[in-house]
């Protein structure tokens, strides 16, 4: 089963005028359900109007888009409840918090929903453990908090609307490394959790390589690769051909291809480029 | 060794607020001395005092206690001068994490007019650094352009030239790249690169990226407001530990040459970069084969 799926959609900004750009080319993209698909690729590539059409923010100019099976604009004046399955974690989400206090602001997405107050408490306290926010600064402003506290808050008022494909555009932007481990560990612990999809758009190959299952690299408005991890940064070359880059110590692994030794060119973190590395030491 | 253009000596700094609680030091007694020309890479968890200190160096804050010294001269805020204070802002120059919130025209060229403008710079003059601003960072052919359609790395590169036509001798980047793709990542850093390489601009590049940081001459991490490893890159990144402690990455192939030395393998500890890790390897395996073949 898949969990969302755009066939054929072509997205023009500003059609009919002198500023028309294609965003995305007759794009065929099929997300698998239960997995956390990884979306690369540099700025201009189309990757954010992918986001953007599945959740009925915007509404393909040609093709259709389909959630859980069902064209998302077959009945255009229900289009509000695509936007509470498919939830969207805005780039800098911390920027839009906006109520008096946390625990408001991550009510606000239930809430909107037309849930009890029951239903909606145990949402908020739900969203708030997952993405790691303590109790004590459920009354306190989002205003007063640190940045990084600051994101959680965002991303558990989307989390708190349950949603089914929860996407998030660069969640760790910005954030140290700890940071960055902390919330994208909990971000994958929210699709465990709830038996959900997650998409995250990213531009860390390092980051896509530990946290995602699949990866769909965008190039020029269209897809350009998909696959697990290995399948795609096994093509390091294809990838520098379009702008981007393979994660160190792949790196590595094709500098060593490339002096003669016989080595696997798909790992991509330590732990499995030290596993190959012992093997050809040993080897010696 | 080179002159000391700036010169923190046991500096500390609160911020005010209104919980007492919160009044804890963000620098604690921190010392730094930073060369005339060189490249250093700031690196520290979120919080760790490091944007505050480039706050201070640009003197958009002024220290608790402690004293800071800029181009050989102590800084003192209550008998320096306006002309003075506005001097040294200039001297020292700084370029934000968010490409959007530094530019203010509506077409490039002008916005990298607005410092000089400012300054009060006669007009010819101004067109002269412009036009020489925009050539350094390669973006002159967008010059009259509208600064909205351009990327977050060419933005980057333009609120870089607008730094640069003031004629700065240090520039601070405050996370510059955090906000941009890989391409604008490297552009900027290419820019950065040239202007201290070709034009000795003294540069203090706080960033996130490990990468980054190993293209640097010295690194020095921030840590609970002091500084707690200052050295090249190849020192401060092999301790690999110590790094990792402070919140920090080292670059995969250090940690990936640390972990196969604790199993055993005699490998160098100070790698940082892909073509390093892999002639290491390939070094040891050609004297196993050759110990093996006498």
């Amino acid at each position: 089963m898949n969990a969302a799926e755009l066939r054929g959609v072509s997205y023009v900004y500003s059609e009919h005028t002198p500023f028309c750009k294609v965003a995305v080319d007759h794009i065929d993209i099929t997300f698998e359900e239960k997995l956390v698909t990884g979306i690369i690729g540099h700025t201009g590539s189309g990757k954010s109007t992918v986001s953007q059409l599945l959740n009925g923010l915007l509404k393909p100019s040609e093709g259709v888009v389909e959630v859980d099976g069902k064209d998302i604009w077959a009945e255009p004046k229900k289009i509000k409840n695509v936007r509470f399955s498919v939830g969207l974690v805005f780039q800098y989400p911390e920027y839009q918090l906006f109520e008096e206090t946390c625990y408001k602001d991550i009510a606000f997405g239930p809430k909107n929903m037309g849930l009890d107050e029951k239903e909606i408490d145990e949402r908020v306290r739900e969203a708030a453990e997952i993405v790691g926010l303590s109790e004590e600064l459920f009354e306190k402003s989002p205003f007063d908090l640190s940045g990084g506290q600051k994101r959680r808050v965002a991303i558990a008022g989307i989390m708190a609307m349950r949603p089914k494909i929860l996407i998030l555009d660069e969640p760790a932007a910005g954030l140290d490394p700890r940071g960055r481990d902390e919330i994208l560990t909990r971000i994958v612990r929210y699709r465990e959790k709830t038996d959900s999809t997650v998409i995250m758009i990213s531009h860390s190959m390092e980051d896509m390589a530990v946290y995602c299952d699949k990866i769909l690299v965008m190039s020029d408005s269209k897809p350009y690769m998909y696959g697990t991890p290995s399948e795609v940064f096994g093509r390091a070359a294809d990838l520098e051909a379009v702008g981007l880059t393979v994660p160190q110590v792949t790196k590595m692994m094709l500098a060593l291809a490339e002096q003669g030794f016989d080595v696997r060119t798909d790992v991509y973190t330590v732990a499995q480029a030290k596993k190959e590395i012992e093997r050809l030491l040993k080897q010696a | 060794m080179a002159e000391i253009i700036i010169k923190a000596e046991d500096i500390c700094f609160s911020y005010e607020s209104d919980h007492p609680t919160d009044n804890f030091p963000v620098l604690d007694h921190l010392n730094l001395e930073i060369e005339k020309g060189s490249f250093v890479a700031v690196l520290g968890y979120n919080g760790s005092g490091k944007s505050t200190l480039a706050k201070l160096l640009n003197l958009i804050l002024t220290p608790t206690s402690g004293n800071l010294y800029l181009f050989g001269k102590k800084f003192d805020e209550e008998t320096i001068t306006e002309d003075e204070f506005f001097a040294l802002r200039q001297r020292i120059g700084m370029v934000f994490q968010n490409p959007d919130n530094q530019l203010v025209a509506t077409i490039v060229e002008e916005d990298v007019a607005f410092g000089p403008e400012n300054l009060g710079v006669p007009p010819a003059e101004i067109r002269k650094r412009v036009d020489e601003a925009l050539e350094i960072v390669g973006m002159k052919q967008f010059a009259r352009h509208s600064p909205h359609q351009l990327s977050g790395g060419q933005k980057q590169r333009v609120a870089i030239a607008g730094i640069i036509a003031l004629r700065p001798d240090v520039i601070i980047f405050d996370e510059s790249t955090a906000m941009l793709d890989p391409r604008g990542r490297s552009d900027v850093l290419a820019t950065i690169e040239k202007l201290n390489k070709e034009f000795g601009t003294t540069i203090l590049h706080i960033t996130h990226y490990m990468e980054e940081a190993i293209r640097a001459d010295r690194v020095i991490v921030v840590d609970h407001g002091r500084v707690t490893l200052d050295g090249t890159p190849r020192e401060v990144f092999s301790q690999v530990r110590t790094v990792k402690a402070a919140g920090l990455d080292v670059p995969q192939v250090t940690e990936l040459m640390l972990e196969i030395n604790d199993d055993g393998f005699d490998l160098p500890k100070d790698v940082l970069s892909y073509e390093e890790g892999a002639n290491a390897i390939a070094d040891y395996i050609r004297k196993k084969k050759a110990g093996k073949g006498s």
